[in-house]
């Protein structure tokens, strides 16, 4: 079975990416994660066959499946390349904005070298890309101890900094 | 200046055992060029012409001494004994080797300096007006809010990976040296009516192949929002910004598609979610960083110091030295002193390991320990006591930095061009040279007067040629080097962007377009009229008649 990081572990994963599906009926068998696109037509059929989640590409709007969030046991944000950053951006929403508290998954072109940031944007799982070796990469969600700003996971260091951190060392 | 603390020791700390991790994983071969470059990039590190360089930050544009005799170390130690200052407040080295950076980034970091962010796409290093705190048209001391803003972008998880580099600079000045309107984003500090502070918020300038004046997005913005509204303005532009053609993917093209109203419109409305949030700031907290820059021990004068003023009677090679890098202070019998790094011979902005050295003990002994960098790229002294002036100055000159060139045609701001940056179309350094050689009388230096001449050497600007009063801009035509000329840009307030005033020239004449130009303006000019006033007065016609009837 394929493997992923989930919740700062390396553990198999029973989900299975779709990438272009034209219709219910054509999916594989077992949990699958499918584009919005299809989810946006098959809403219904999809909730009734369960075991679903739903993939975001950069350009979708996470608002879009606000409503439907609380439903869905993933959500994935697609990277086509590392450095697109939108998704950052979809991470943050869905968490903070529209409070979805499920799995929020990084895939497509996903490096260890992203993985803290993309933790600090709420997402906790994160299927890297092939190859790249899952134990080596856990390391690097902990690349950095803490940060100065308000993030999914933290607010700002002037709100945390006790007295004592004010004096110069 | 700002010091650490723990936490800041730390994240530095981090960054470079970060990067010396993907430093060994890329020199093993597990890393691949591609995946290794956005990496190094926001580490400062280039692969350039000849060698990797590596831009260190200044964050800015401050500097202790102590700092300065680091760099100086570390540019003897790691490359070859120079430096170059950049028109972003920060230090360029040429030459150092790819498994060195980790190492040199060690050394930065003992002393509270870094690399980071200093390239990439993502928020670049944070600029200011260089007579911070000692100039006397300021609401209020810019640093404190340039420190907040630079720990905000320092690692900001949300926008490591945006659609392009973004610039951002901060003045409190009513006359701007800060350049904010050709910044992506401008911030203007200033007070309402009731005393409190808040920024005007300027967004969507740049220079670059599509030079924009930026817009003024709110007039008001609470200082304790700051965060909160620059981290709307960066979601907008995280989102929606172009990745599809990097050409047009600053987000001066994404306020201009939308137009300056939508996307003022877009940021308010994202701002509205985030408002009065977590990362709104406490007054404690910026009272924190204030405090990091304290009036330094100033000693109590009546005026003008007497001495100075007979010291300027009686020697003209001092008064013209004065008139030029000497500026006001606000504090009576202090200065504030420009060192030119604009002698002729020596690639602008560029200054030895040995004259850090030299110039970081004056700076020990004339100032309080700490010293500037221009977006000029010179060296700003920014409290010299007037009395010290003449000592001063007959040891800046033994240093050869004290070229009476401020504000005149051979303080040239020049990127480092064809001679070692990739991206270059020409060289931009011989030109430089050779128009300083041209215009090496002082004398008829100082009558033509303030002149602010630029030269890029390729249409990504970091020469800013735009906003020069005389801009010159290297392309390339059929494999060889040409240069272009524009005139009638201008810095500050009144930004304004040069016209070009026709086909290219070749490097060999450059000197004489650039005398010609200047024919044309002393024999047009009104008294005490600029050369950027004659050309606005007049248009580029003269000016155009004049070079191309004596070329062509």
């Amino acid at each position: 079975m394929p493997q992923l990081i989930k919740n700062a572990a390396v553990s198999d994963d029973a989900w299975t990416v779709v990438r272009d599906a034209a219709a219910v009926d054509a999916l594989p068998a077992g949990p699958v994660i499918v584009p919005f696109g299809l989810w946006r037509t098959e809403r219904a059929a999809l909730l009734a066959r369960g075991s679903v989640g739903v993939w975001l590409a950069p350009s979708d709007d996470p608002a879009a499946i606000a409503d439907d969030a609380a439903q869905l046991p993933v959500i994935a944000v697609d990277f086509p390349q590392f450095t697109d950053g939108r998704g950052y951006s979809t991470g943050r929403l869905l968490r903070e904005r529209f409070g979805y508290s499920g799995e929020l998954r990084a895939i497509g072109d996903v490096h260890r070298d992203q993985l803290y940031y993309l933790s600090q944007c709420g997402f906790d799982a994160f299927a890297l890309a092939n190859g790249h070796p899952l134990d080596a990469a856990l390391a690097s969600l902990s690349d950095f101890a803490d940060g100065y700003q308000l993030t999914n996971r933290r607010t700002p260091w002037f709100r945390r900094r006790g007295p004592n951190h004010a004096v110069v060392e | 200046m700002y010091r650490y603390d723990h936490f800041d020791r730390r994240i530095v700390a981090e960054r470079v055992a970060q990067f010396r991790g993907q430093t060994q994983r890329f020199l093993a071969g597990t890393l691949s060029e591609d995946d290794f470059r956005p990496l190094r990039l926001q580490n400062g590190l280039y692969i350039q012409k000849y060698a990797p360089m590596l831009r260190i930050a200044i964050p800015y544009g401050m500097l202790s001494t102590t700092q300065l005799r680091a760099l100086a170390h570390i540019s003897r130690k790691y490359d070859r004994a120079y430096g170059h200052f950049t028109t972003r407040q920060n230090l360029q080295l040429n030459w150092p080797k790819l498994e060195d950076v980790p190492d040199i980034l060690d050394e930065l970091s003992r002393v509270e300096m870094h690399a980071i962010q200093t390239s990439g796409n993502c928020v670049r290093n944070i600029t200011s007006d260089h007579f911070a705190g000692v100039a006397g048209d300021e609401v209020v001391d810019p640093r404190p809010y340039c420190e907040l803003v630079r720990q905000w972008s320092t690692f900001h998880p949300e926008f490591a990976y945006l659609p392009r580099k973004f610039k951002i600079a901060i003045t409190a000045a009513t006359t701007d040296r800060a350049a904010i309107l050709v910044h992506d984003i401008g911030l203007q500090i200033v007070k309402d009516d009731t005393g409190a502070i808040g920024f005007r918020v300027i967004v969507g300038g740049g220079l670059g192949r599509t030079p924009i004046i930026g817009h003024v997005i709110r007039e008001f913005l609470p200082r304790e929002e700051i965060l909160n509204y620059l981290d709307a303005i960066l979601r907008v532009y995280n989102r929606y910004g172009r990745r599809d053609n990097k050409f047009k993917a600053r987000i001066k093209i994404l306020v201009k598609e939308r137009t300056p109203v939508v996307f003022a419109r877009d940021v308010e409305a994202e701002w509205e979610h985030v408002k009065g949030g977590p990362a709104t700031v406490p007054d404690a907290e910026i009272d924190r960083i204030a405090a990091h820059f304290p009036a330094p021990a100033y000693q109590s004068f009546a005026g003008d110091d007497a001495g100075y003023k007979s010291e300027l009677a009686d020697n003209r090679a001092f008064a013209n030295w004065a008139k030029r890098n000497v500026h006001p202070h606000k504090v009576p019998g202090y200065a504030v002193v420009t060192l030119s790094l604009k002698k002729t011979g020596v690639p602008p902005g560029d200054v030895t390991s040995d004259q850090m050295d030299a110039i970081a003990d004056l700076a020990d002994h004339y100032t309080f320990g700490e010293l500037r960098v221009s977006h000029e790229q010179n060296l700003i002294f920014a409290d010299v006591r007037q009395c010290d002036l003449f000592a001063l100055w007959t040891e800046l000159r033994a240093q050869g930095v004290a070229t009476p060139n401020i504000g005149l045609l051979t303080n040239i701001v020049c990127c480092p061009g064809g001679d070692f940056c990739s991206l270059a179309n020409a060289k931009s350094i011989p030109i430089a040279e050779a128009i300083q050689q041209r215009f090496d009388d002082l004398d008829y230096l100082h009558d033509i007067g303030e002149l602010d001449l630029n030269i890029s050497g390729c249409m990504n600007a970091c020469g800013h040629h735009h906003v020069g009063h005389i801009g010159i801009l290297g392309v390339d035509k059929n494999g060889s080097e040409w240069y272009q000329v524009s005139i009638g840009g201008t810095q500050g307030g009144s930004a304004a962007l040069g016209k070009v005033i026709g086909p290219s020239f070749a490097a060999r004449e450059m000197p004489d377009v650039i005398a010609r130009l200047i024919d044309t303006y002393l024999s047009h000019r009104h008294e005490d009229e600029r050369f950027v006033d004659t050309v606005h007065r007049l248009g580029i016609d003269p000016f155009k008649e004049r070079v191309y009837a004596s070329t062509h």
